[in-house]
C-alpha cells in the first residue's frame, strides 16, 4: 500500500475550514500519548489541561487575559506573512512598545491626568511600529533577510528591558529589585468587568484590531495588494504596487499591534515594568497566526486556544504535577500539525493498493 | 494515409493503450505510438489534447492509469524522471523547470546524476552549446535570462546527458527562423546519429519539413497517425482541430501617415540593470492610431528591458522619451501610465500578468484597480465584488475563455484560455495604446488566431498597437510595419509591403540598419 499526495485544482474551502479542527484532533491525540509516556492518566491530563480552566469565571478572565497579547501580535503578523514579510520579531516589538509606553508614568510619575493613558498606548504602537521599521528598512535598503534582523533585535530588546529595570528605571522605593515604580492609577488599563476578574481592554482592542484588519485584508485595495505582492511580487509590480512600500507598512502595522500588545500587558496586566513581561507571547503568537489561517478572525479563535495551552500548562503543573514546559510541547505540537494538515488544502490524499496494476509486475525488468 | 503502429525490434519506444485521468477527465484516452530508431516523431495537438501529459508518463513525471510501455521491446516503468533518464530519455519541457536564482551550469549540475564538478559541466556545456549554434554562458543567473536562453540551458541539459530519445516540447516557439533553422540542423544531426526524438508542435510547417511521421491527439485521443510530408499544413490543421481554423483578417490602415502619434519612443536609453542584460540605446519609435507595429527579434536582445521602459515597470529619467498621447511619462508608474490611456501584457503570464492563486475576478483588479477606479472601488478602497465579477464575466464571454468552475484560480487555466483573458482584461477597457509582448507563445492555433484578430480590430478602431513577439508569421499576419530589436538597439520600421524574411532575419542577426533600412515618411 502506497500514499500518494495529489494535488487539487482548486485549493479545498472544506479542508481550508477543517484544518485548525484536524490539527488540534491530533494535537490532542499526540498529547495523550505523550502523557501516558509521562506515566499519567491521559484523561485526566488533557481534562486538567483543557477543561478544568474553563469551569471558572474568573478563570475566563486569565484567558482573556492572556488572550489579548497573543491575538493583537497574531493580527499583525498574519499581514506580514501574507505579503510574504517573515517578521519573528514580533516579541522585541512587544517588549519595546511596553517600554515606549511606559516613559511617562516611569519617568514622570507626577503628570497625572486622563490623558495619560491614551498617550501611553499611542506611545506604546509608535514604539512598537519604530522598532519594527528597523528590519523593513534593512530589508529594502540592504536587502537583509527581515528573518535574521527581525529575529536578533528580540534579544537586543530583552537585554535592553533588562538593563533599563536594573539602571536608570529601577524603582527608588524598590528594595533594589529589578523593576520600575508601580504604576499610578491614571496610567493603569481598567477592568473590563472589574467585579468579576482580571481582564482588561487589552482584549477588547484585540477584538477590535480582529475585525478591522480583517475588513481591510478582505474587502479593500489594499488588503488585495497585501495578498498580490505575497503570493506573486512581479504581478504586484506589473499592478502598480510598491514592495518596498509594502514592506513598510507590514512591518509598521505589526509593530505597532505589538507595541499595543505590550503596553496593554504592562498597563493592565502587570502594573510596572520587569525584567521579564511575557511568557513569549511574540513567538506564540506566530502559532496563533497560522493556527488562524492568517485570518484575524480565525486568530481570535486560536488566541484562545493557545491562550488556554498557557493555562493548563499552569493547572496540570499543580494539580497533576508535570513541567510547565508541556505548555511548549503541546504549542509545538499544534504548530507542527497545523502546518501539516494545511497540505490538505491544495492536495488530496490517495491510498494506491500495491502490485494491482498491470504496470507494477513490469517493474525492474528494464 | 494512416500508418498503424507496428511491433518490430526497431522500434525505440513503443506505447500501448496508455490512460491518464485527472478526476473526470481522461486526459490521455487508450494512446498508441510507436517511435522507432533514427526517427524523427512529431506529436501534434491542440492545447488541452493531452500532449504534454502523454509525454510526461513517458518522463516519469506523471504515472500512467492503464497501459504499457515498452523501450527496446521490453516492458517498463518508469515511475520517476531518474528512471527515466537511466533508460536514456531526455526531455526539454514547454515550462522550464529551472531556478532563477542558480546559474545555468548549476542548473545542469541539479538533473546530472554523477559528482562531476561544475567548473568540468560548465566547459563542456559551453563546448555543447557552441557546437550546436546555441551559444550559452554557463555562468549566467538564469533569472537573468530570456526566455529563449532558457530553453537553450534546457536543450543543452538534456544532449549533455546523451539520450537516445530526446522529447521535445514547444522547443520553437521562443525562436526565430534562424535559431530554429540551427535547432532542425541539431536534430538532423542527432537524428543521422541514430537518435530518436518526439517532436511536439502546433507548428505545421515545420513538422512537415523536419517529422518523418506524426501522430495526431485530439480530446486525448490519437486521430490519426500519418506521414506529415503526404500531407498539407490544412489537411493536419484540420486533423488537430477538428474543424476549418479561421484565417486572420488584415484590413488596410486608413490614411495611415495623417493619424496622430498615440505612443512615441525618442532616445530611449537604459543601462543595463543587472550584469546579464541588455542596455537599451537610443531606441525611437511612434506608434500612430489605427496600426500595429511588430517588433521582432532573438530572444534576449533587450526586448523584455524595452517592454518594461514603455511600461513603467522601470521609470525613465526623462520624462520626454516616452510619450502616451503626447503627453510626457517617461517618469510615471505603470499605473500613471495606464491613466493615460496605455494598457499592457508582460510576457509571462503566471506570475506577472496574472496573479496564480488569485480568481480572475480578482485579477481584474490587478491591472484596472487605478483606471477602473470609480466601477470597481467603493468608499475607502472597498472592492466591488459584483463589479468586478461581471467585468470578469464579460471579459470571459468576449474572449471565449474556457475554464473548469465559475470563477477558477488563474492558475487552473490552460496557458491559451490565461492569455485569452489577460488580452481581454486589457482589450476590454479600449485602451488607446497597447503594448503587448509575446501575444500569443505557447497559445494554440484557435485561439492565437482569435488574440490576433482581436489585436488588429482594436488597432484599426483608432488605437495604437505595439506588438513584441519571436513568432514573425505572427508578425507578418498583423503587423502593418515591422522593426527589428537586436542587442537593445532598434532598426527603423519596414512597412509590411516591404518586409521580407530576408530582410528582417539579417536585421536579426545584426546586419547594419543602413542596408534594408526603408522610410516610412511620407514623399
Amino acid at each position: 500500500m502506497r500514499i500518494e499526495l495529489v494535488k487539487r485544482p482548486q485549493r479545498s474551502a472544506l479542508f481550508s475550514a477543517l484544518s485548525p479542527f484536524i490539527a488540534l484532533a491530533l494535537t490532542l491525540v499526540a498529547g495523550a500519548i505523550m502523557f501516558s509516556l509521562l506515566g499519567k492518566n491521559p484523561l485526566d491530563a488533557l481534562y486538567y489541561y483543557f477543561i478544568d480552566p474553563l469551569r471558572e469565571v474568573w478563570s475566563l478572565h486569565e484567558l482573556a487575559v492572556k488572550a489579548a497579547p497573543l491575538i493583537l501580535i497574531a493580527i499583525g503578523l498574519s499581514v506580514c506573512f501574507l505579503s510574504n514579510n517573515w517578521n519573528i520579531g514580533a516579541e522585541g516589538q512587544f517588549i519595546m512598545g511596553a517600554v515606549a509606553g511606559s516613559i511617562l508614568p516611569v519617568m514622570y510619575p507626577d503628570f497625572q491626568s486622563w490623558v495619560v493613558l491614551p498617550l501611553m498606548l499611542i506611545m506604546g504602537m509608535a514604539g512598537g511600529a519604530a522598532y519594527a521599521a528597523v528590519p523593513a528598512l534593512l530589508k529594502t535598503r540592504f536587502n537583509t533577510n527581515e528573518i535574521l534582523t527581525s529575529l536578533m533585535l528580540v534579544y537586543v530588546a530583552q537585554l535592553f528591558l533588562d538593563w533599563m529595570v536594573r539602571g536608570p528605571w529601577r524603582n527608588p522605593q524598590g528594595m533594589n529589585f529589578p523593576e520600575t515604580r508601580n504604576f499610578h492609577e491614571y496610567a493603569i488599563l481598567p477592568e473590563i468587568w472589574a467585579s468579576s476578574g482580571r481582564a482588561h481592554w487589552g482584549f477588547i482592542f484585540a477584538l477590535v484590531a480582529a475585525v478591522a484588519v480583517w475588513f481591510m485584508l478582505s474587502k479593500t485595495l489594499r488588503g488585495y495588494e497585501v495578498k498580490v505582492l505575497g503570493q506573486s511580487p512581479r504581478a504586484g509590480r506589473f499592478a502598480g504596487f510598491s514592495s518596498a512600500k509594502m514592506v513598510f507598512f507590514a512591518f509598521v502595522v505589526s509593530g505597532a499591534l505589538a507595541g499595543l500588545a505590550g503596553i496593554s500587558e504592562v498597563s493592565g496586566a502587570i502594573g510596572q515594568l520587569r525584567p521579564t513581561i511575557s511568557p513569549g507571547y511574540g513567538f506564540t503568537a506566530i502559532i496563533v497566526a497560522f493556527l488562524g489561517r492568517l485570518n484575524p478572525l480565525g486568530i481570535v479563535a486560536a488566541g484562545l486556544v493557545l491562550a488556554l495551552s498557557y493555562l493548563g500548562g499552569e493547572a496540570a503543573q499543580i494539580s497533576i504535577g508535570v513541567s510547565d514546559k508541556v505548555a511548549r510541547a503541546f504549542q509545538g505540537l499544534l504548530l507542527f500539525f497545523v502546518l501539516g494538515a494545511d497540505t490538505l488544502i491544495h492536495y488530496r490524499i490517495r491510498f494506491v493498493a500495491t502490485g494491482s496494476r498491470k504496470l507494477e509486475a513490469s517493474h525492474g525488468n528494464a | 494515409m494512416a500508418t498503424p503502429p507496428e511491433t518490430s525490434d526497431a522500434n525505440l519506444l513503443e506505447v500501448r493503450g496508455l490512460t491518464k485521468i485527472f478526476g473526470t477527465l481522461k486526459a490521455c484516452d487508450h494512446i498508441d505510438l510507436t517511435i522507432g530508431k533514427g526517427e524523427i516523431h512529431a506529436l501534434l495537438g491542440e492545447n488541452g489534447a493531452g500532449k504534454s501529459t502523454l509525454v510526461k508518463m513517458l518522463f516519469g513525471t506523471l504515472e500512467p492509469n492503464a497501459g504499457e510501455i515498452l523501450w527496446n521491446g521490453q516492458p517498463v516503468r518508469i515511475s520517476n524522471p531518474h528512471i527515466a533518464r537511466k533508460l536514456g530519455i531526455g526531455m526539454v519541457f514547454q515550462h522550464f523547470s529551472l531556478f532563477d536564482a542558480l546559474s545555468a551550469a548549476e542548473n545542469i549540475a541539479l538533473s546530472l546524476d554523477d559528482k562531476t564538478p561544475i567548473s568540468t559541466i560548465a566547459a563542456k556545456a559551453k563546448a555543447l552549446s557552441y557546437s550546436y549554434g546555441l551559444p550559452l554562458d554557463p555562468h549566467s543567473l538564469v533569472g537573468d535570462l530570456s526566455v529563449g536562453e532558457r530553453q537553450r540551458i534546457e536543450i543543452i541539459r538534456c544532449l549533455l546527458q546523451a539520450p537516445e530519445l530526446i522529447i521535445l516540447d514547444e522547443p520553437t516557439a521562443v525562436l526565430t527562423p534562424q535559431e530554429a533553422d540551427k535547432l532542425f540542423e541539431t536534430l538532423e544531426r542527432l537524428r543521422a546519429e541514430g537518435k530518436s526524438i518526439l517532436y511536439i508542435s502546433h507548428r505545421l510547417e515545420e513538422v512537415k519539413r523536419i517529422c518523418d511521421r506524426a501522430t495526431v491527439l485530439r480530446h486525448g485521443k490519437v486521430v490519426d497517425h500519418c506521414d506529415p510530408r503526404q500531407e498539407t499544413a490544412a489537411s493536419l490543421a484540420r486533423m488537430m482541430v477538428g474543424s476549418e481554423v479561421q484565417a486572420v483578417v488584415r484590413p488596410p490602415v486608413e490614411d495611415a501617415n495623417n493619424q496622430a502619434a498615440l505612443l512615441e519612443v525618442r532616445k530611449l536609453s537604459r543601462a543595463p540593470a543587472t550584469p546579464f542584460s541588455i542596455p537599451l540605446r537610443d531606441i525611437s519609435l511612434d506608434v500612430r492610431a489605427g496600426e500595429i507595429i511588430g517588433i521582432a527579434g532573438v530572444a534576449g536582445n533587450g526586448q523584455g528591458e524595452f517592454f518594461e521602459a514603455v511600461s513603467g515597470e522601470v521609470q525613465q529619467a526623462d520624462a520626454g522619451s516616452v510619450r502616451i498621447r503626447g503627453k510626457d511619462a517617461g517618469r510615471l508608474s505603470i499605473t500613471g501610465r495606464r491613466l493615460l490611456g496605455a494598457a499592457f501584457v508582460p510576457e509571462e503570464r503566471l506570475g506577472h500578468g496574472a496573479a496564480p492563486r488569485m480568481t480572475l475576478s480578482e485579477n481584474m483588479l490587478l491591472s484596472r484597480h487605478a483606471t477602473d477606479r470609480k466601477a470597481f472601488l467603493g468608499v475607502a478602497g472597498v472592492v466591488r465584488k459584483h463589479a468586478i465579477s461581471t467585468a470578469s464575466q464579460r471579459v470571459i464571454e468576449e474572449m471565449d475563455v474556457r475554464k473548469s468552475a465559475p470563477d477558477p484560480e488563474a492558475a487552473s487555466l490552460s496557458g491559451g484560455n490565461l492569455q485569452k483573458f489577460i488580452v481581454g482584461r486589457e482589450l476590454d477597457r479600449r485602451p488607446a495604446v497597447m503594448v503587448i509582448n509575446q501575444p500569443t507563445w505557447g497559445v494554440d492555433a484557435g485561439a492565437a488566431a482569435h488574440i490576433r484578430q482581436a489585436l488588429i480590430e482594436l488597432a484599426r478602431s483608432g488605437s495604437a498597437v505595439l506588438v513584441i513577439s519571436q513568432d514573425l508569421d505572427e508578425l507578418f499576419e498583423i503587423s502593418d510595419a515591422i522593426a527589428v530589436m537586436h542587442n537593445g538597439m532598434l532598426s527603423r520600421p519596414i512597412p509590411i509591403a516591404e518586409a521580407t524574411l530576408e530582410k528582417i532575419g539579417l536585421l536579426m542577426g545584426g546586419a547594419e540598419p543602413g542596408h534594408v533600412e526603408h522610410s516610412r515618411e511620407p514623399a
